[in-house]
């Protein structure tokens, strides 16, 4: 157990306070680059907690993972062919209903999430207030309330961190129901996609991009991106890595 | 739609609410980037200001502020709520 290494990626939409969690978590253990073949920034990290280290890769910012900016892409293609551990995603408590649609797309691919629900303290000030336990059994997966900056919740997300990763935590990921042609089209994919791809990818998500015609992704899963073998490594110390 | 009711989002002037009813795009990746940026039927946009050489816009949506150009704002149709 001490020998494991576990990869967390975190993403989030621009501007929630990923990049400071991913900083408070991994402190001066941090490097960064860039994506091979993308003027995107690719930042990881470490950190060990209970004995277990975890690499964090600080996934662009991004609202979606289907417009296919260079940035989503990235943070498409690294969960699809890393297939890290467990994913955080980090909302803004402030403004959950335009940070929700990111965190159901990435509930459609894989289920091993956790949702870190951050600026909990300014929704506060704000006289927002939010059910943390609802929105966890809505969405089948644990959500914590965090604040980054002041390092409020940051234990009860390490603790779900560590129970996840090692098996402690069962998620019953939200499965988001389309119309009766798109679900009709989607029964008639899955077991081809099945077939050609095996288990390695989320066969309903994949079944849906198909359907969305989505033409990067085809590409993507024709010619894997080299992940990991990152272009002039730059070293940077301390917290001066701001993906935005 | 029914009598001239309809707008686009591109003819609303700064300080105007907007609900939006339909985004009707032609090239699909573009549509799916405004609705991932926020700009879904039913959805409320307040219009902010406008840039200096007057396009593109600033638009409030979802808590969060998005500047679109007009050749986007221009497929976005609703109705004006009111006027801030």
């Amino acid at each position: 157990m001490t020998d494991m290494t576990y990869t967390i990626a975190l993403m989030g939409n621009p501007n929630t306070g990923k990049s400071t969690l991913f900083n408070v978590l991994t402190g001066l253990r941090q490097h960064t680059g860039n994506w091979p073949g993308k003027t995107v920034t690719h930042a990881e990290g470490e950190f060990t907690y209970r004995g277990a280290t975890y690499r964090l890769v600080d996934l662009p910012g991004t609202y979606s993972l289907y417009s296919n900016s260079a940035d989503e892409e990235v943070a498409r293609d690294f969960l699809l062919f890393e297939r890290p551990d467990m994913t955080i995603v980090v909302v803004d408590a402030t403004a959950l209903e335009r940070n929700l649609n990111l965190a159901l797309q990435v509930l459609e691919m894989t289920g091993r999430v956790i949702v870190a629900v951050n600026l909990i303290d300014e929704a506060k000030k704000k006289g927002i207030h939010i059910n943390t336990k609802k929105l966890a059994a809505k969405l089948g997966v644990p959500v914590v309330p965090i604040s980054a900056r002041n390092r409020e919740g940051i234990d009860a997300l390490l603790d779900t961190v560590d129970a996840m990763a090692h098996g402690r935590i069962n998620t019953t990921p939200l499965s988001i129901q389309y119309s009766p042609d798109i679900e009709r089209g989607i029964a008639k994919l899955l077991p081809l996609v099945k077939d050609i791809m095996g288990d390695t990818y989320p066969a309903r998500w994949i079944a849906l991009r198909l359907l969305d015609g989505d033409a990067s992704l085809l590409q993507a899963l024709k010619q894997p991106p080299q992940l990991l073998i990152k272009e002039g490594n730059a070293y940077a110390c301390c917290g001066s890595v701001k993906s935005v | 739609m029914a009598q001239g009711k309809r707008c686009r989002l591109s003819d609303m002037k700064p300080g105007d609410r907007f609900r939006i009813e339909k985004v009707d795009v032609p090239d699909p990746m573009l549509k799916r980037r405004l609705l991932d940026l926020g700009f879904v039927p039913g959805g409320e946009v307040k219009v902010g200001p406008r840039s200096p050489l007057g396009d593109p816009t600033a638009y409030r949506v979802c808590g969060t502020t998005i500047a679109l150009r007009k050749e986007e704002s221009d497929y976005i149709y609703g109705e004006k709520i009111r006027h801030d």
